[in-house]
């Protein structure tokens, strides 16, 4: 055979050279179009203002009622900046993977995209950066809102920014790659798959440490939280703004930053690992199943 | 001579699965096909629904998996490197409107090109010039979600040009558009692939006109097999000295069409019932059979109310191949 038509070889652009910094580009520029699409302020204001900040403020209805209004309590912070953090969660991992479901069913252009000379992987991560920056608007605001009306002890003097930004960035490619693993598992479902990003968000919460210590959760669960990066980076980010109240916390107290980053480190490049892996296998099976174009009627 | 499409043995069956309990059952759609398709050449695909075109370019563009037998695409093995395929090759399927919505045509477009590796410029340029030949020339700037499904598809006619595959795919490029519109897209098909020297073309079709006046080579399949596989005149050479008759008579009331098909002479009958009067055609092996056709038709009491004789088309070439027309196999279902 490859004689036959090797004319072609010599035509070729050799392998596609600067497919992924351009995948990853101009992916973040769909993105982009696509979530500051906010031909209505209005529909913009719900989803980035007051959709996270009254999340927090039926967890501090929760915490007061629970408490007597303990605010002064340190569990207060670290609920807190655990529940604003976790949009993060929502907004890139499940983000990402509802991509998938975008393109393919709403838009139907994932054969399209998929028969590009792109790198799909690369692709959907580039599609959460967008996510990525309306997300950080809902965070700021929640956490500014929790600052100036709740008295979260948060002194911007003496957080330890450095801290942030590192866990941020591990954080975000930590969930970049949270994201392509349920988007890869989207490929090869094509019914009902549209709470998939949400439930498995809505799941993570419980075992994450986001609004309580894992010593809460039953000993046989706790395992569970320990091995998700999620949860050391959750840590992080709290010691990295409110560095000695989070510390005041059992869980996590023997580590040092440097080990929380450390582990944050490992569990992520195991993750990213995983997501490829489950990547190059959803992709296989997606093309055997012939559910690339798939559209399910809804 | 270069091959752009070679394939070989591909064959793909669908599981379906029906209500619980029945056990999954299976759906060949494509059944070892052996296609040659050459570098440079307009090729058509030409069959009824459900044939298994689509599913063929599904294959052949790495959307899709088969179930066995091999395929190769301007030079490279689909299943073992799709991806030196892909920046080769584009993809258009008709009759859907597919598209970000929120973008504008131009921006939908311009960032296929980049994608595809294709510098702004040149990009912005050629969407210009190919908007211009779809007759989009002046929709540049709006949102795509306010184009008609129409107008939508001819973004999209542009999308697959826009990138200068070496081979390209036209799934029913010219479904759903008018018959100007339609006209103008077959018209740019046959001068691209006239003007570019190298690049191939395979469309699909259930379009006999498009597949016989476009197409340099069509290929006929029905049921998941290629049946034939030539150019439009050679396809129908073999009939050529067949005589072709197309008949209106009064409604056969019952009497089907087999007992022409029984007379001596006659090689195939199609019929189709209309509000108030029938049409049969007739492949005839010689002329002087029509004397007995309608010596039959005196005697069962049907009238002749309209009689042609005309060329064969590649619609005989089908029925001549299947022994009904596309559009029984198409009523008949699967
Ligand atoms: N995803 C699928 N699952 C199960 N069966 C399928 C699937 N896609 C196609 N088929 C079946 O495979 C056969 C071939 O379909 P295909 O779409 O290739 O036909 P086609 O020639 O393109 O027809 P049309 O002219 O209607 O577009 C049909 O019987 C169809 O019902
Ligand atoms: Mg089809």
């Amino acid at each position: 055979m490859t004689t036959k038509t090797s004319a072609y070889k010599h035509s070729l652009i050799p392998q596609n050279p600067g497919w992924l910094p351009r995948t990853f580009r101009f992916a973040a520029w769909l993105g982009w179009q696509i979530e500051s699409n906010w031909a209505d302020p209005f529909v913009f204001a719900i989803y980035s203002v007051i959709k996270p900040i009254s999340s927090a403020a039926i967890l501090v209805v929760m915490y007061s009622v629970i408490t007597k209004g303990a605010f002064e309590n340190p569990v207060f912070p670290y609920i807190y900046l655990g529940n604003a953090f976790y949009i993060y969660v929502g907004a890139i991992m499940a983000g990402i993977s509802w991509a998938v479901i975008e393109d393919r069913e709403h838009y139907r252009m994932l054969k399209y995209m998929y028969i590009a000379p792109l790198h799909y992987p690369t692709y959907l991560l580039g599609r959460g950066v967008a996510r990525f920056l309306t997300g950080s608007i809902s965070v700021f605001i929640t956490i500014a809102f929790g600052v100036l009306f709740l008295n979260v002890p948060l002194n911007i003097y003496a957080a330890d920014w450095g801290l942030f930004f590192v866990s941020l960035g591990l954080g975000v490619l930590m969930l970049g790659f949270m994201g392509l693993l349920l988007g890869s598992i989207t490929m090869v479902i094509v019914n009902h798959v549209w709470f998939l990003g949400e439930a498995v968000a809505g799941a993570l919460f419980l075992f994450s440490g986001a609004i309580f210590p894992l010593e809460v959760l039953p000993a046989w669960l706790r395992p569970v939280g320990y091995a998700m990066p999620l949860t050391y980076w959750l840590e992080l980010m709290r010691r990295a703004l409110i560095g000695d109240v989070a510390r005041a916390f059992p869980t996590l107290a023997g580590f040092s930053n440097m080990e929380l980053i450390g582990i944050l480190l490992a569990t992520t490049a195991v993750i990213g690992l995983a997501a490829f892996l489950t990547y190059r296998y959803c992709d296989y099976r997606a093309r055997e199943l012939g559910y690339i174009d798939r559209v399910t009627n809804y | 001579m270069q091959q752009a499409i070679f394939t070989k043995k591909l064959s793909r069956i669908y599981k379906l699965r029906g209500g619980k309990k029945t056990e999954p059952k299976e759906l060949i759609a494509l059944k070892d096909v052996d296609l040659e398709v050459k570098q440079g050449e307009l090729f058509g695909l030409l069959g009824p629904n459900g044939a298994g075109k689509t599913t063929l370019i599904k294959i052949l563009t790495t959307l899709l998996a088969p179930s066995s037998g091999e395929a190769w695409v301007a030079g490279h093995n689909l299943s073992t490197d799709p991806d030196r395929v892909r920046p080769l090759i584009n993809m258009v399927s008709g009759g859907e409107s597919s598209g970000y919505g929120l973008l504008t045509v131009r921006e939908n477009l311009w960032m296929f090109a980049q994608f595809y590796g294709i510098p702004s410029q040149v990009a912005n340029q050629r969407i210009k010039d190919l908007l211009e030949v779809v007759g989009l020339g002046d929709r540049l700037n709006t949102k795509s979600s306010d184009l008609s499904t129409g107008l939508r598809q001819k973004m999209n006619i542009v999308r697959g040009f826009l990138t200068d595959p070496e081979v390209l795919f036209l799934d029913e490029p010219t479904l759903g558009l008018d018959v100007g519109a339609s006209r103008d897209v077959r018209r740019f098909i046959r001068s691209w692939v006239d003007q570019n020297e190298g690049k191939t073309l395979l469309l699909t079709t259930h379009y006999m006109v498009e597949a016989d006046e476009l197409c340099d080579r069509v290929a006929i399949i029905n049921n998941g097999q290629v049946l034939a596989c030539d150019t439009p005149a050679r396809l129908k050479r073999d009939l050529q000295k067949d005589a072709i008759f197309r008949m209106e008579v009064s409604p056969l009331n019952g009497a089907g069409a087999g007992v022409f098909e029984r007379l001596s002479g006659v090689r195939k009958v199609t019929h189709e019932a209309k509000d108030g009067s029938s049409t049969l055609e007739f492949i005839l092996a010689e002329e002087d059979a029509l004397g007995a056709v309608v010596n039959t038709m005196t005697q069962q009491d049907i009238h002749i109310l309209n009689l042609q004789k005309r060329e064969p088309t590649l619609e005989d070439v089908f029925v001549s191949l299947t022994g009904k027309s596309m559009a029984e196999v198409e009523k008949s279902g699967d």
